[in-house]
């Protein structure tokens, strides 16, 4: 999951990128760049689950 | 004038890092304090060496004419490709030196950010070598595209995006960077002992001196109003005549979000939280940063009002919900708030295309920035494992990694040195 996570958030940033330059209709580059950092989130989401440590385990 | 006035602002940014390290060392234990100001006082040594020898290359200077890529027919600059050691800089009276100058002490205050975050058990040469590469790559990186001229500043150019990606004092730069720095070495590090219960509750861990605490907060205030004003001359184009309303609009974020998070507090828990208020105060002035010189400033009470209290609830999300041990909140204070500055500034730019271009660079924050300082603290705490053992971390690391304690004199807190 946090690899997962991880590999998400440049994924989702290569999303914006291409965008920006593949896309030059306004509105259809803004829903991709809204949909890149929806992937960013997803990706940011899996990547703190996993750091939540299991409740017995904490120090 | 404008060279002499902006001159007098970027000598007195020093005091927002003296008051950063204040409020790191006042919010952590009594047994680290004289380790806090120490690795503080490191940190801000090594930030201006490395930013001197590598970081002014990279990030170099909008008028330096940065090398550009043509991308989709469109020039995009990935990396300044300035002069390395300051070699060339003229002095003569221009920008370019003001601005080397001024970022010699925002890469330390950027820096200084994460510290909040790994106090009580973090090795001090850990920190350094975390320092050096964040000062190295990570800042200088991040803050050409914004500004040293930049395919983030160029948006609006390129692609008609208001006036591309804004951020006039920071919020992005230094607080959103040091913010997500801060949380790759939360995570890096894990909770300190004692600090989650076996049921995963987390135990309250008090700063040792709230009044450190808020003179701290006093001192960043000062610092980041001429912050504001440097950045907001060098970097969005200000003139003398905007300076009254650049210092209104950080006093008045910083006051408003002081004052949400005092009444956030006194509502939920009965009175108002002396140190939370102050991490109220500082995501104010980061969120407001962003802003300061585009903003009404009925608009910067808004934006410092949603700060307060965003803060509060996000310290609370890092600690209860998600169990991370952040004892100075340097996620919730500089990343989060820093985050909410830089999509206020899209909110009430007031230019066409303005909020698209900053959840562009956000989305470069999260997708690029991040990724990039958590594999680089990663391939370092396996190399050298950033976490002190736990005999250091029970004594105390003044005594363990300085021989000497910040208060010899006094045993406070004695409860702590009983072993657990």
């Amino acid at each position: 999951m946090r690899l997962a996570g991880f590999l998400l958030l440049p994924a989702g940033w290569a999303l914006v990128i291409a965008a920006l330059i593949l896309l030059a209709v306004p509105a259809s580059r803004t829903a991709f760049v809204l949909a890149g950092l929806g992937v960013e989130l997803l990706g940011l989401v899996l990547l703190v689950l996993s750091y939540i440590p299991p409740r017995r385990d904490r120090p | 004038m404008t060279a002499a006035v902006c001159g007098l602002f970027v000598a007195l940014v020093p005091l927002a890092c003296a008051g950063m390290a204040l409020i790191n060392a006042g919010l952590g234990r009594s047994r680290n304090a004289a380790h806090a100001m120490t690795a503080a006082m490191c940190v801000l040594g090594i930030a201006g060496l490395v930013y001197f020898v590598l970081g002014f290359g990279i990030q170099s200077h909008a008028s330096l004419s940065p090398p550009l890529t043509m991308v989709g027919g469109k020039p995009w600059s990935w990396i300044g490709g300035g002069p390395f050691f300051f070699r060339g800089l003229q002095f003569d009276g221009s920008a370019i030196p003001l601005a080397a100058w001024l970022q010699l002490s925002t890469v330390g205050l950027a820096a200084l950010i994460p510290l909040g975050s790994g106090g009580g058990r973090w090795r001090l040469g850990s920190i350094c070598a975390s320092s050096v590469l964040f000062s190295a790559v990570t800042y200088p990186l991040f803050a050409h595209w914004v500004w040293g001229g930049g395919w983030l500043a160029q948006l609006g150019v390129n692609y008609g995006l208001g006036r591309g990606f804004v951020d006039a004092g920071g919020s992005s730069v230094i607080q959103c960077t040091g913010g997500f720095s801060a949380l790759a070495v939360t995570w890096m590090l894990g909770p300190r002992r004692g600090k989650f219960g076996s049921d995963g509750m987390p135990a309250a861990i008090p700063g040792h001196n709230v009044l450190v605490v808020l003179f701290g907060c006093m001192l960043a205030v000062v610092g980041w109003v001429c912050l504001n004003e440097a950045g907001g001359i060098l970097y969005g184009g200000a003139t003398v005549a905007l300076v009254p309303l650049i210092a209104m609009n950080t006093l008045l974020t910083a006051g408003s979000a002081l004052l949400a998070a005092a009444g956030v507090t006194r509502f939920r828990f009965g009175k108002p939280d002396a140190s939370l208020s102050a991490n109220g105060c500082i995501a104010g002035l980061a969120a407001g940063s962003a802003s300061c010189l585009f903003v009404k400033p009925a608009e910067a009470v808004i934006i410092g009002l949603v700060a307060g209290v965003l803060v509060i609830y996000s310290i609370e999300l890092f600690e209860l919900r998600l169990g991370v041990d952040d004892p100075g909140g340097s996620v919730s204070v500089h990343a989060v708030a820093g985050l909410w500055g830089i999509l206020a500034m899209g909110l009430f730019g007031q230019s066409p295309g303005q909020l698209v271009a900053q959840i562009v660079g956000i989305a470069t924050l999260i997708g690029f920035v991040f990724p990039l300082t958590y594999g680089m603290n990663f391939v370092l705490n396996r190399v050298s494992p950033f976490r002190t053992d736990s005999e250091g971390e029970w004594q105390g690391l003044d005594l363990h990694e300085l021989g000497a304690g910040a208060y010899p004199e006094f045993v406070s807190q004695g409860e702590e040195f009983t072993p657990r």
